[in-house]
């Protein structure tokens, strides 16, 4: 019995949300909007959490402000512009690719390429070396004693 | 040794002291990086309009901050690190600069028993007491501290509580230079 409803309350369980009821708009189309915004937007007191996650009270705000642009009549990009007037690119968890961001976006490309670079020079010098001594043509003493070995091994 | 086995060393090197010098900025005493650039700096002080705490007569309002060099100070009676810098805030009003306060969604009571038992020393106060003002201000710890140039421009903001050793190393210095 108690292991029936352990399971049915992990069914129905789901992850606590940051949100709280008195937060959610009543036009869920426009509720569903918030949301996404609110999962691009950091929360500035824990700084690795969206807003939607965080149970801080500045994200609770920015929250409510995030609802209260959009019933105002704002785009999703005027309402995220308008938060990122007040607190900088820092805010956005995604941030933009523009020149002051240049080495966040193409520096593991670069590292990448530079890697790939070095395999592949490293790969060309090699063969120089290593395959001239193993292609060796064996000598006439060398192959009678790798025969004589190559027989006694059939043998057993 | 060939030059090119010198390049991975190399690589190392570079890195680990870019990564050397990064750490010992950081830790006590040095630069705190959870600190973030405003995103006002050099701009405007945004338009607003509060109240004052209740039972009190003054507010605060964008045009109270034109006109010469204050100190705009967010801050709240729950707030511990309020307190631990609040002495500092007294000796600069005493010492003449003008430091105006937003009292950051605090209980009217309480606000005013903080003023009372420490002292006061703001020109003038707003009460926020929905946060919204905060918000404009880009404010996301507290207290905060904005410098603000007689053209009423944000020169500088200063996250968590001045201590006294930044008083005269940044605070001081930078009132000057933003009065000139």
């Amino acid at each position: 019995m108690i292991a029936r409803l352990a399971a049915v309350f992990l069914l129905i369980a789901s992850p606590a949300l940051a949100v709280q009821p008195d937060e959610i708009l009543s036009d869920p189309a426009m509720e569903e909007r918030a949301r996404e915004i609110s999962k691009e937007l950091r929360c500035l007191v824990c700084q690795n959490q969206s807003i939607d996650d965080s149970d801080a009270p500045l994200a609770r705000d920015l929250r409510l402000l995030v609802r209260e642009r959009l019933q105002a009549g704002d785009s999703d990009e005027d309402t995220m512009e308008f938060i990122v007037d007040r607190y900088g690119d820092f805010v956005l968890l995604r941030p933009p690719f523009k020149t002051s961001t240049l080495i966040l976006w193409i520096g593991p490309a670069l590292i990448l390429i530079a890697g790939i670079l070095g395999v592949v020079i490293w790969h060309r010098r090699r063969p120089a070396t290593a395959v001239s001594t193993s292609t060796a043509p064996l000598s006439v003493e060398e192959q009678a004693k790798l025969d004589r070995v190559l027989a006694k091994d059939s043998d057993r | 040794m060939k030059p090119i086995t010198i390049i991975p060393v190399a690589i190392f090197a570079a890195v680990a002291i870019v990564f050397g010098v990064y750490l010992c900025q950081v830790g006590p005493g040095g630069k705190d990086i959870s600190q973030l650039p405003s995103a006002m700096i050099d701009k405007p002080v945004p338009q607003f309009e509060l109240p004052p705490i209740e039972g009190r007569t003054d507010g605060l309002k964008t045009d109270d901050l034109k006109g010469k060099v204050s100190l705009v100070n967010v801050w709240a009676s729950w707030c511990p690190p309020c307190r631990v810098e609040h002495p500092i805030l007294m000796t600069l009003a005493r010492d003449g600069v003008t430091i105006y306060g937003i009292n950051f969604r605090d209980k009217p009571e309480d606000a005013r028993r903080f003023l009372d038992q420490l002292g006061n020393p703001y020109a003038r106060i707003g009460a926020d007491t929905k946060g919204r003002v905060a918000i404009d201000w880009g404010v996301y710890g507290y207290p905060e501290t904005f410098i603000i140039d007689a053209q009423g421009r944000i020169r500088y903001r200063h996250v968590g509580p001045i201590n006294p050793g930044q008083v005269d190393s940044i605070i001081r210095p930078l009132l000057k230079k933003v009065a000139e």
